[in-house]
C-alpha cells in the first residue's frame, strides 16, 4: 500500500487483483485455460472476447461463486482463493451478473436498501420494526441520484424499463462502496441512448474505484477503457490499450474471424 | 399495501374472534386457529424465503408429542408444556434446517420430507409415543387459576397464544431480517453476491418457522387432548402446503384464510361424503395451481388493487 501512485497508469501503479494460471474445466471441457489477469488499482479495464470465450467463467471465479480448477486468485495482495462469495464480497469485490439481477417485487429503494442494511448489524433482528431502516433512506436516495434513479424509488422494480434495470443493479453495487466493481456486459441489450448513459454513468462512479467490464460495444470499450484484456477459448489472446490491442494481428483475426462469419451467416 | 388499512382488519377480526365461542362450536375454532398459525409459519419459508419445506408435519407432530408427554408424564403446567414443544420444534428445526439447507430447490424439499419421514419413524417406533394409539388422555391443566378444561377457557388462551405467534411472524416478515429474507426468495446469488451468508439467514428463518409450527402442535394437543401419529404424517406436510396455496403464498394473512377454509371443509364434509374428502382437496388444490395462482387473499389483493387504480403485474 506504499509508493508514488499518482499517476494510475504508470508501469509501478498498484496491482490491485491478481490472477495466476487460473483454470476452469467443466468435466474435462476447459472453459478458462490458464489466465493470468492483473488490474491496475482505478483503471477502468475491459475483459472482451467472442461468446464462449469464458469472461462470465472468470467473473464466477474471480468471486468464487465457481471453484478454480487450478490457479491462485489475489486481491490487495491477499489471496482470496480459498474465501468464500460473501467474504469477498465484504472485502469490496462486489460482481453484477449478465442477466439482470434486481430484487424484481421489492421497490427500487428497498433494493439499494439491501446493500446498505448490513452495515447496520441489524439484519438477523427479526422483532425489530422495517421503520428502523429508514434512516438509511438519505444514503439510499443518495446513491439513487447518482445513476438517475431518484424519481423512480417508490416504483416495484420489476416495473422498470430494461436500461434503468441495468442502473439500478449499478446503485446498488455502489451502495457497498466496493473498491472493485465486476460488470457483466451493463450495457447488453440495450439501445443507444442506454449505453451511453451507463458508459457516463461507469465512468462517473469509477471515480476512486477499479472497475473491470465484460463489454461487447467497442465504442465503450474505446471510450471509457484503460486497459483491455481479450480472451479466446479460455486463454488470454492480448492485453494492453485499445490502440494496440485493436491493431493487434491475432485479435482482429480472432474478431473478424468470428464477425466475417456472422456476416456471411447473415445473408 | 396501505398500512393503515390492515391493523384494522386485525382489530375487527379480533373483535370477531373474541366473541365467536357465542357462536361457533370453540373447539372448531381452536382447530382453525391452530392450523392457521402453523400454516403462517409455513409460509414465513415458502412465501417470504422462497424455501418449499415438505417436512413440516414433523415439527407439529414433534411438539404435539413433547407437550402430551410433558404434561401426562412429568405433569408439568400448562405453559411450560407448550414452551417446551415449541422449543423441541426449535431445535429439531435447527438439526434439520442445517442438514437440508445447502440443498437447491427440489433437493431442498426431498431433504425435508426424507428427514420428516425419519421423525415419523422414530415417534411411530418410539415408547413413549404409545405407536399406533397416540399418546390419549392429556390434562390440559390450568393457567392463573383458570381450569381449561372448559373449552371457553382454553379458547381465549389459544387465541391469545395464535394471536401472539400471527404477530411474530408479521413482524418478522416486516423487520430488517424479513426484508433480507425477501432478497435471499427474490434473488440469491444477489444477495450472496452483496456479502449476505444466505445460508444463515435461512437457517434461522427455518428455525422460526419450526419453533411457530411447533406451537401449533403444543396447542393442539392441548386442544384434543391427544397427540398423534397423524400430525407427524406426510399428508399433514401436504395439507400445510395446500392451506398455504388456497390462502395466498406471500400474503401476511392468506394462511390463515387457507387455513380457515380447509379446516371447515374438512370437518363439515368427513361425515358427508366420507374418504371423498380427499378427491374434493384434491380437485381445489388443481383449481388454485390452475386458476388462483394468487390464492384467495392474494386475488383479493389483486381485485382491491385493480379497483383503485393500481397497476398488477
Ligand atoms: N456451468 C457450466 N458447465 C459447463 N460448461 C459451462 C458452464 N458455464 C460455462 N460453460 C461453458 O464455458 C464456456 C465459456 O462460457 P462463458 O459463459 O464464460 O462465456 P462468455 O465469454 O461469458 O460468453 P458470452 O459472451 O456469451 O457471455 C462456454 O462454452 C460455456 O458453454
Ligand atoms: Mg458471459
Amino acid at each position: 500500500m506504499t509508493g508514488p501512485t499518482a499517476n494510475p497508469a504508470a508501469p509501478d501503479a498498484e496491482i490491485v487483483l491478481e490472477t495466476k494460471g487460473l483454470v476452469k474445466e467443466f468435466r474435462g471441457f476447459v472453459a478458462v485455460n490458464g489466465v493470468d489477469l492483473q488490474i491496475r488499482k482505478g483503471h477502468i479495464h475491459a475483459l472482451i472476447g467472442p461468446n464462449g470465450a469464458g469472461k462470465t467463467t472468470c467473473f464466477n471465479l474471480l468471486t468464487k461463486f465457481l471453484e478454480p480448477t487450478r490457479g491462485r486468485i489475489r486481491f490487495k495482495g491477499e489471496d482470496i482463493t480459498r474465501s468464500s462469495p460473501q467474504q469477498i464480497a465484504r472485502q469490496g469485490l462486489v460482481r453484477s451478473f449478465q442477466i439482470s439481477a434486481v430484487f424484481p417485487h421489492l421497490s427500487v429503494l428497498e433494493n439499494v436498501r439491501i446493500p446498505l442494511q448490513r452495515r447496520l448489524g441489524t439484519s438477523f433482528h427479526f422483532w425489530k420494526s422495517c421503520r428502523s431502516l429508514d434512516r438509511l433512506n438519505d444514503k439510499a436516495m443518495e446513491i439513487l441520484a447518482l445513476v438517475g434513479l431518484d424519481g423512480f424509488a417508490r416504483m416495484v422494480a420489476v416495473e422498470l424499463p430494461y436500461g434503468r434495470k441495468r442502473a439500478l443493479e449499478i446503485a446498488t453495487t455502489l451502495a457497498l462502496e466496493p473498491e472493485l466493481m465486476l460488470l457483466d456486459e451493463p450495457t447488453q441489450g440495450m439501445g443507444h441512448e442506454d449505453v451511453d448513459r451507463v458508459m457516463q454513468l461507469i465512468k462517473a462512479v469509477s471515480a476512486g474505484r477499479t472497475v473491470l467490464m465484460v463489454e461487447h460495444n467497442m465504442k465503450v470499450v474505446s471510450g471509457i477503457c484503460d486497459a483491455i484484456t481479450v480472451l479466446a477459448r479460455g486463454a488470454v489472446l492480448a492485453q494492453g490499450d485499445y490502440a494496440s490491442v485493436s491493431r493487434n494481428p491475432a485479435v482482429i483475426e480472432a474478431y473478424m474471424g468470428t464477425e466475417a462469419a456472422q456476416a456471411a451467416g447473415g445473408h | 399495501m396501505n398500512p393503515q388499512r390492515f391493523p384494522l382488519g386485525y382489530l375487527a377480526l379480533l373483535a370477531l374472534l373474541l366473541i365467536a365461542p357465542a357462536l361457533v362450536y370453540p373447539v372448531l375454532i381452536m382447530k382453525v386457529l391452530c392450523f392457521a398459525v402453523f400454516a403462517c409459519a409455513f409460509n414465513l419459508l415458502l412465501g417470504y424465503t422462497g424455501l418449499l419445506s415438505f417436512g413440516h408435519a414433523a415439527f407439529l407432530g414433534g411438539a404435539a408429542y413433547l407437550t402430551a408427554h410433558a404434561l401426562k408424564v412429568w405433569a408439568l403446567p400448562t405453559l411450560a408444556g407448550l414452551a417446551l414443544g415449541t422449543l423441541g420444534a426449535a431445535a429439531l428445526g435447527w438439526v434439520m434446517g442445517s442438514l437440508a439447507i445447502r440443498r437447491q430447490g427440489i433437493y431442498f424439499a426431498m431433504s425435508t420430507l426424507a428427514l420428516a419421514q425419519l421423525v415419523f419413524f422414530l415417534l411411530l417406533k418410539s415408547e413413549f409415543t404409545g405407536g399406533e394409539d397416540g399418546l390419549q388422555g392429556v390434562p390440559r391443566g390450568s393457567v392463573l387459576g383458570f381450569d381449561l378444561s372448559s373449552d371457553t377457557h382454553l379458547y381465549y388462551l389459544v387465541l391469545a397464544v395464535a394471536a401472539g405467534a400471527f404477530w411474530l411472524i408479521h413482524r418478522t416478515i416486516h423487520s430488517p431480517f424479513g426484508q433480507i429474507l425477501k432478497a435471499i426468495r427474490e434473488n440469491e446469488a444477489r444477495a450472496v453476491s452483496l456479502g449476505y451468508d444466505v445460508d444463515r439467514y435461512k437457517l434461522l428463518a427455518f428455525v422460526l418457522s419450526a419453533a411457530v409450527s411447533g406451537l401449533a402442535g403444543a396447542l393442539k394437543t392441548l386442544v384434543f387432548s391427544f397427540a398423534t401419529l397423524s400430525d407427524a404424517h406426510w399428508h399433514t406436510s401436504g395439507e400445510v402446503v395446500l392451506m398455504t396455496l388456497l390462502g395466498g403464498v406471500g400474503t401476511v394473512f392468506g394462511p390463515v384464510a387457507g387455513a380457515a377454509v380447509i379446516v371447515t371443509l374438512q370437518n363439515e364434509l368427513a361425515d358427508k361424503v366420507g374418504s371423498l374428502v380427499t378427491v374434493i382437496m384434491g380437485f381445489i388444490f388443481a383449481a388454485c395451481v390452475l386458476a388462483f395462482r394468487r390464492g384467495l387473499v392474494g386475488e383479493a389483493i389483486a381485485l382491491f388493487r385493480r379497483m383503485i387504480g393500481e397497476k398488477v403485474q
